[in-house]
């Protein structure tokens, strides 16, 4: 019943959707005053949508084994909350928590967005209700969530292992709300362009939506990153492996799009530059949901793998974003810009920093992509990886931080005093971090060196907008953008520190060895067995000493049977300094463990770094929220509609 | 905005879909091809497994007849079947040789009293040494190796009945 | 399902398809006892591509066969080898695929033109936005 009330829910938000295309056609050219039609008609279908994927959260819940996908993908032994984080552990599900994304964002937008003419909004929503339809349209007809059994088995096949864990339950729905938090963007983008009315009310509409979707991805990589760092047992994390480099996309384009939208809301300028960002912005979220979803890459992540459906989502892909550059190519000569940009202001920095991140955008998309055209050009096989981008990227982002330390010091429209002498300390920081590492590391790579350099630079830079002023009568959207910044050059530091000064020892001990690793001396106690609840493993305890520190470590190598998949579950502490990191691996013939021991100094600094600049993001988001409740206070008020900028 | 600018991004959509589209219709082989196809054999010498099958060196497979090398083991599931398809090409007259990839001498010899033994000789690979010499990435594969010592083909995967006649048309060309 | 399980199974997780019953190589879990060979030996494991897990570099993978490469690899790298040299031999016998690290080859050309590419036309977009000149 439960299901069958799902599925049903489904069809009647499908049909909601089909009608708001509907009326969104009938207002655009009758102009028909369809408002709040079109906005109870959002929300309904949330609300289905949202009905819909309780029901599937319901019989997963209840292992309800008489659901295909409930058979597929969960065990009656499963500890409970794994019972739920496998509904959306699979395609179906996952494909339904998009949608619902979708429905449910815009609801919202229809309740909540009020700054942009009733037009625009009018169009806005329709082109979400058109998003959501591809959708619907998948899941009723190729990916039915809600299938049925019969007759029901006893039991499930499980939970992948690698999937029963708190990181990985957090992390689809996180770059899920992230990348369909994109979408309201896109809406908004499309709607304006067939409207016509791309302007600075736009923008401010526009900008909370993107905002969000950023602060959840900057949330939903960092973690990702985290959580393969401590559960795939190589000690890295990022491999620019090219479900990776899918996630990155969206973000850098968000990244760009924030920016823009400021300049768009400030000036009514760039106009052609923030639609098409936002048009990108999604498009790389579907591009990254194919790549991941068709397998046509090869992938260490690949998730859910089926050429078929790919093909699906393929079209999909090429109908919306081919429809929104096509609509861009139809109008985009009606956007006027106005008049150029003085070279030292607000604006031109914000210009060369879309620039800089666009093209970091691009050669991440070159080399995701670029080994699939020369095959199909010249059947070539050829890799792009780490070094490629590291190589590339690399020195783009550290050019990029340095200018970040910039911009915010610059004026609106023209910055007549100089500013640089402003950046003097930051500078002198930066070339005593340069300094002390060519004279403590002589041996260091560059990009380590340069990311030490530029992040102490950063560090004292990004905190300049607060200083000189009253930090607490600042606004608190200030406050948001000194977090942000300051947070990537903690990151920087983080990863020039994994680079320059992680060591790593592999030997293969007996119980009674001694190893040592960084500054630590490890000792192997013991190996013994241990058993969790669907799972069997050999647990490795370690004791490891640095002076008068005394922590133990219990590695374990466990075995699930069901379904039969080996797995490393690291044992890891932190410090206040870095993290000791430690697997076992197979026990060789003469009874002796291989072992891979890590001491990884101020690596944490990486996701300290993400999480700050996060931080920073819902601060900004708070700030300006509260900021246009305060101005919509009851008082009279007739200016309550123009905003200012710090 | 010049027409170029605004056309630009759809240009460049049909471009990245027209590969995309590729990639669904022609699937990736996963299989790595050895590079060494029409190279010479590079120079080895692997000892002997078992007493009485000698030993495998390069240079006794540039003698003038052309050789099939079967790169397998005697863990190699797979293997099973396919050694009775080489003792029929055995029967043929072709030449084969093999090289036992991580085996241990016992479990070699157990596996060919199982399942029979077409090689005239069999070279011992601890470290796939010789594997990764030839450009080869798991077992069973074979390699045609004409009579000069050139690779002329590479069976990645077990060798069926059904390729027993594509198999003898490369050695033929081999000669 | 099955395929995404066994697809899964295969990479992070140890392979559970027929193994070998030999040891892993001398080389293949241990570190060069000098710090700067092992140094150079671990960055080029990083650079080459696992042929069994595809979606791994040869220092990260389970896979027996990785674990030979690294033997191999080190093995080398101690009797004075260079790590460009050894890359090129297994390209040699693997084709491009194996490298992570695009080669010098035309065909990857276009790969390193792209960033400046990109900015060019870049910068080349964004001319009219920005005027450099006396007000």
């Amino acid at each position: 019943m439960i299901a069958e009330a799902g599925l049903s829910a489904l069809w009647l938000a499908a049909g909601l959707a089909l009608l708001q295309l509907v009326l969104m056609v009938v207002a655009l050219r009758s102009g028909a005053d369809v408002r709040r039609a079109m906005r109870s008609i959002a929300v309904v279908q949330g609300v289905l949508t949202l009905i819909a994927f309780a029901m599937l959260l319901i019989v997963f819940a209840r292992s309800d084994m008489s659901v295909a996908l409930v058979f597929e993908n969960s065990a009656s032994n499963k500890p409970f909350i794994y019972k739920v984080a496998g509904a959306w552990g699979n395609h179906e599900g996952s494909m339904l928590m998009w949608v619902t994304i979708l429905a449910v964002a815009g609801a919202f937008v229809a309740m909540l967005a009020h700054r942009t003419s009733e037009r625009t909004l009018v169009a806005a929503l329709g082109a979400q209700a058109v998003l959501a339809l591809g959708f619907y349209a998948f899941l009723l007809i190729a990916s039915n969530p809600f299938a049925r059994l019969w007759p029901a088995p006893p039991d499930g096949q499980g939970l992948n292992p690698l999937l029963q864990d708190p990181g990985l339950a957090f992390h689809p729905p996180t770059l899920y709300l992230g990348y369909v938090g994109l979408s309201v963007a896109f809406s908004f983008a499309v709607g304006a362009l067939l409207t016509g009315e791309v302007d600075s009310r736009l923008a401010r509409a526009m900008r909370p939506w993107v905002l969000g979707a950023w602060i959840l991805l900057t949330l939903g990589i960092t973690a990702g990153s985290y959580w393969a760092y401590y559960e795939l047992g190589w000690g890295g994390y990022w491999f620019w492996d090219p479900v990776e480099n899918a996630s990155l996309m969206p973000w850098l384009a968000a990244t760009a799009l924030l920016h823009s939208t400021n300049v768009l809301a400030a000036r009514g300028a760039l106009k052609a530059w923030t639609m098409m960002l936002a048009v990108i912005a999604f498009s790389m979220s579907m591009v990254g949901t194919f790549l991941v979803r068709s397998g046509i890459l090869t992938s260490v992540h690949a998730f859910a793998i089926d050429p078929q459906r790919g093909t699906f989502l393929l079209a999909l892909l090429a109908i919306y974003v081919g429809a929104a550059f096509a609509l861009f190519a139809w109008r985009g000569s009606s956007l006027k810009e106005g008049a150029p940009f003085e070279l030292v202001s607000r604006e031109s920095g914000l210009v060369v920093n879309n620039l800089i991140l666009t093209v970091i955008l691009g050669v991440v998309f070159v080399g995701t992509l670029y080994p699939l055209f020369v095959e199909a050009v010249s059947g070539e096989k050829l890799s792009v990886g780490a070094p490629y981008f590291n190589a590339v990227a690399g020195p783009l982002a550290l050019l990029l931080a340095v200018l970040v330390g910039v911009g915010p010091l610059l004026a609106w429209r023209r910055q007549r005093r100089p500013v640089l002498h402003r950046l003097q300390v930051p500078a002198l920081l930066g070339a005593t971090a340069l300094a002390i590492t060519f004279i403590l590391w002589r041996d260091m790579h560059i990009l380590p060196r340069l990311g030490f350099t530029v992040g102490a630079y950063l560090a004292a830079a990004s905190i300049l907008p607060l200083v000189g002023r009253n930090p607490l009568r600042a606004p608190v959207a200030t406050w948001g953008m000194v977090v942000a910044h300051f947070g990537i050059s903690v990151a920087l530091v983080g990863m020039a520190a994994n680079a320059a000064f992680s060591s790593e020892r592999l030997a293969i001990a007996k119980p009674g060895d001694v190893l040592s690793v960084g500054p630590w001396l490890v000792q192997l106690t013991d190996v013994v067995p241990t058993a969790g609840k669907n799972w069997t493993a050999v647990e490795a305890e370690l004791r490891a000493a640095k002076g008068a520190q005394l922590v133990t470590l219990t590695p374990q190598s466990r075995y699930y049977p069901d379904p039969p998949t080996q797995t490393n579950e690291s044992s890891i502490r932190t410090f206040w300094n870095g993290q000791l990191y430690t697997v076992i691996g197979n026990q060789d013939a003469s009874g002796a463990w291989q072992l891979r021991l890590w001491w990884k100094p101020f690596v944490t600094l990486i996701w300290a770094g993400g999480a700050l600049i996060a931080i920073g993001g819902a601060l900004a988001l708070i700030g300006r929220l509260w900021r246009l409740a305060w101005r919509r206070r009851p008082s009279g008020d007739a200016e309550w509609r123009k905003e200012r900028y710090a | 905005m010049s027409r170029a600018i605004r056309f630009a991004p759809l240009a460049l959509l049909v471009l990245i879909l027209a590969v995309l589209v590729w990639r669904l219709a022609t699937p990736a082989d996963t299989n790595v091809h050895s590079a060494l196809e029409g190279k010479p054999l590079p120079a080895f010498n692997l000892p002997a497994i078992i007493p009485g099958k000698p030993a495998l060196s390069s240079a006794e497979l540039a003698t003038g007849q052309p050789h099939l090398v079967n790169v397998f083991a005697s863990w190699c599931v797979p293997c099973v079947t396919e050694v009775k398809v080489l003792q029929t090409l055995k029967d043929r007259g072709v030449h084969i040789e093999g090289i036992a990839v991580r085996d241990r001498p016992d479990d070699l010899a157990d596996f060919l009293a199982r399942n029979g033994d077409p090689y005239e000789r069999i070279g011992s690979d601890p470290q796939s040494d010789v594997q990764i010499s030839l450009g080869s990435s798991g077992v069973p594969e074979s390699f045609v190796v004409d009579g000069k010592g050139v690779i002329r083909y590479q069976q990645i995967g077990p060798i069926d009945a059904s390729d027993v006649p594509m198999i003898l048309s490369k050695l033929e060309q081999a000669r | 399902m099955r395929r995404l399980l066994l697809l899964v199974a295969l990479i992070a997780a140890q392979p559970l398809f027929a193994d070998s019953n030999l040891p892993p190589a001398y080389w293949a879990n241990r570190q060069l006892p000098d710090p700067r060979e092992e140094a150079q030996a671990q960055a080029l494991m990083e650079q080459l591509r696992c042929l069994v897990c595809q979606g791994q570099s040869i220092a990260d993978s389970d896979a027996e066969l990785a674990g030979d490469m690294r033997d191999l690899v080190r093995r080398r790298i101690a009797a004075g080898d260079k790590p460009a040299a050894i890359r090129a031999w297994l390209i040699q016998r693997y084709g491009t695929w194996i490298s992570y690290k695009p080669t010098a080859e035309p065909a990857a050309w276009p790969l390193w033109l792209a960033p400046l590419a990109l900015l060019l036309v870049g910068a080349w977009m964004a001319r009219r936005r920005i005027r450099v000149g006396r007000s």
